[in-house]
């Protein structure tokens, strides 16, 4: 069975391998099972080999750092200095990063070795990983099915145990729901609290980065190691980082879970349904106590949130034009051909739908009535989850209406895609952090729970998955093929 | 809201996004879907409601006036489509 990062930890503090051996491990998976899940767009196994090695010296020497050691992957969203850092986009095929995102540098100077850079939806916009130039991932519980988006990479190859965590990003959903889908454990923390220097940008008031991991003790230590303010980050918070691990094994007696209403509605999948109840009568017995509370605002969450994001998302793609790095198209006649078509032959389907929209929304005369009034109704969501947190220490829900679809169920209909991230999207709009957690099975495939927790209480969040994951053991399967 | 042809193609214009003559109907189909969607937002009547830009209402934090970066033109030439003498080439602009 695939191992947890403490696992991992465990046996190279105890000597039992060695970092180069458990690199070499992990990359004879990734070899073995890529060429059918399609996780990895970059196997970095030079780079691997050369970082375990340090880190068996630094073992060896007895002062190991938070991750010394130990294999992960990155998206490959986050800038990695010479390394080909695509964002799924045939736009940066040929991009190799200058310079490293903090979140990369954070995670090596805990002395992580990197795997790889995994696959994506373009551009981090969708919710099944369909959208990526390098083609589909295949969900690790079913191969016919997607593993979520857009950090679908990274979430599969946790849970085929092609590494044993991973980064990711969250703009609506996009850790969480990835999460959901493959099984695994992953936390997007509060707006501010990762820094988003070296992070492609989408949607700027929405991104933030996070882990995937086995456990929630797993995303405990990641996100630990990624953490805390960076002056080259805008909008990065100086509010003191919480000792995630340190108060894991705390009880929940007595936290106030709340349950909106408006998550358990019509749209949800009733089997589903069924499961996430049942892992509330867990934590019930647990010591939590539950209760009814409202989101008046949820349904709002979809169209406030795709003027904010395809508004935002227009305005940081007009960095792509062809001229200072990354896609060029041939032969162009003038500057405005040599921007055309390389933005066109750049770009996919998905990620010019969502420009476009964008630049509608922000043209002249369409402002107010778009994206003004989207920011209005923001202010909205984010009270809802202000007045609830006055009276429960967390919110749960389920994480998607449904389990993992069928490769190209969804293609045809943009719309339908967007609603898989009804239970998502507001916590980005709200800039709240989120927690999405294995619970059980729908006709073979995985369920997520999704807990919400107050600014900057990803603690609690961590807290209350890991005291479930010691009384069940969802969070522990692993599809035959890769067991 | 449902969009003409043009204006996709004034709207692929302002993005400066080349699209193929042949998909612009497919597009004026996709974007005037979306737009429905988006406008559910009028049902709710959000009259004097602030305006929310960063979830966390902070501002833009500032910093003193003084070189931070160190010069890397070379390095980030070197991932450049075209560059000459330390510029970067685009098709003539002035006749």
């Amino acid at each position: 069975m695939p191992m947890t990062v403490t696992e991992i930890r465990q046996g190279l503090a105890s000597g039992q391998f060695s970092s180069v051996e458990i690199t070499r491990d992990y990359l004879q998976r990734i070899a073995q099972h890529n060429p059918v899940l399609n996780c990895f767009i970059s196997v970095t196994e030079d780079i691997a080999l050369q970082q375990a090695e340090a880190a068996d010296a630094l073992l060896a020497q007895g002062n190991p750092g938070l991750l010394t050691g130990v294999p992960l992957a990155h998206k490959d969203l986050f800038c990695t200095d010479g390394v080909k850092t695509s964002c799924g986009s045939r736009m940066l095929d040929n991009f190799i990063a200058p310079y490293d995102a903090t979140v990369v540098e954070c995670i090596r100077d805990a002395g992580a070795v990197m795997l790889g850079k995994t696959n994506m939806d373009e551009f981090a916009m969708g919710s099944s990983n369909e959208n990526s130039w390098y083609g589909s991932v295949a969900n690790p519980w079913n191969t016919a099915y997607v593993p979520g988006g857009s950090s679908g990479g990274s979430a599969a190859a946790v849970a085929a145990g092609l590494a044993p965590a991973a980064t990711g990003t969250d703009t609506g959903g996009s850790i969480r729901q990835p999460a959901a889908l493959c099984g695994v454990t992953g936390i997007k923390p509060t707006y501010g609290r990762v820094s988003r220097y070296g992070m492609i940008a989408f949607g700027s008031s929405l991104d933030q980065g996070g882990p995937f991991a086995r456990s929630a003790a797993d995303c405990a230590l990641l996100l630990q190691a990624m953490s805390g303010f960076d002056a080259r980050d805008s909008t990065s918070s100086d509010t003191p980082v919480d000792d995630y691990s340190a108060r894991l094994e705390q009880g929940i007696e007595g936290f106030k879970i709340g349950l909106p209403k408006e998550f358990f509605a019509e749209g949800l999948d009733s089997r589903l349904a069924r499961v996430i109840e049942t892992a509330i009568d867990e934590l019930r017995k647990q010591g939590a106590e539950i209760c009814d509370i409202s989101l008046p605002n949820t349904a709002l969450s979809i169209p406030t949130y795709y003027v904010v994001a395809m508004a935002e998302c227009s305005s940081n793609l007009s960095r792509f034009d062809g001229v200072r790095f990354g896609h060029r198209c041939d032969e162009p006649v003038d500057l405005e051909d040599l921007y055309k078509r390389s933005r066109g032959e750049g770009f996919g389907a998905e990620v010019k739908r969502r420009i476009l929209i964008g630049t509608y929304a922000l043209s002249a005369g369409y402002y107010d009535a778009y994206y003004l009034k989207a920011q209005q109704l923001r202010r909205m969501i984010k009270n809802d989850f202000q007045t609830a947190f006055d009276s429960v220490d967390l919110i749960l829900g389920p994480t998607t209406p449904e389990v993992a679809f069928k490769i190209g169920a969804k293609t045809d209909d943009p719309v339908s895609m967007y609603l898989q991230d009804i239970y998502t999207i507001s916590l980005n709009l709200a800039g709240l952090p989120g927690l999405s957690l294995p619970v059980g099975f729908v006709d073979g495939l995985p369920v997520g729970m999704q807990l919400i927790g107050n600014y900057f209480d990803e603690a609690r969040l961590l807290q209350v998955a890991h005291r479930y994951q010691q009384v069940s053991d969802w969070h522990l399967q692993t599809p035959e093929a890769y067991s | 809201m449902t969009l003409k042809s043009d204006d996709v193609r004034s709207i692929a214009h302002l993005a400066r996004l080349h699209i193929e003559e042949e998909a612009v109907d497919h597009y004026v189909d996709d974007l005037s879907s979306i737009l429905a969607l988006v406008e559910q937002m009028n049902q709710v009547d959000s009259q004097g409601v602030e305006p929310l830009s960063n979830p966390l209402d902070a501002t833009q934090r500032l910093r003193d006036d003084k070189v931070t970066e160190e010069n890397q033109r070379d390095k980030f030439q070197q991932i450049a489509p075209d560059v000459a003498e330390g510029l970067y080439r685009v098709p003539r602009v002035i006749e």
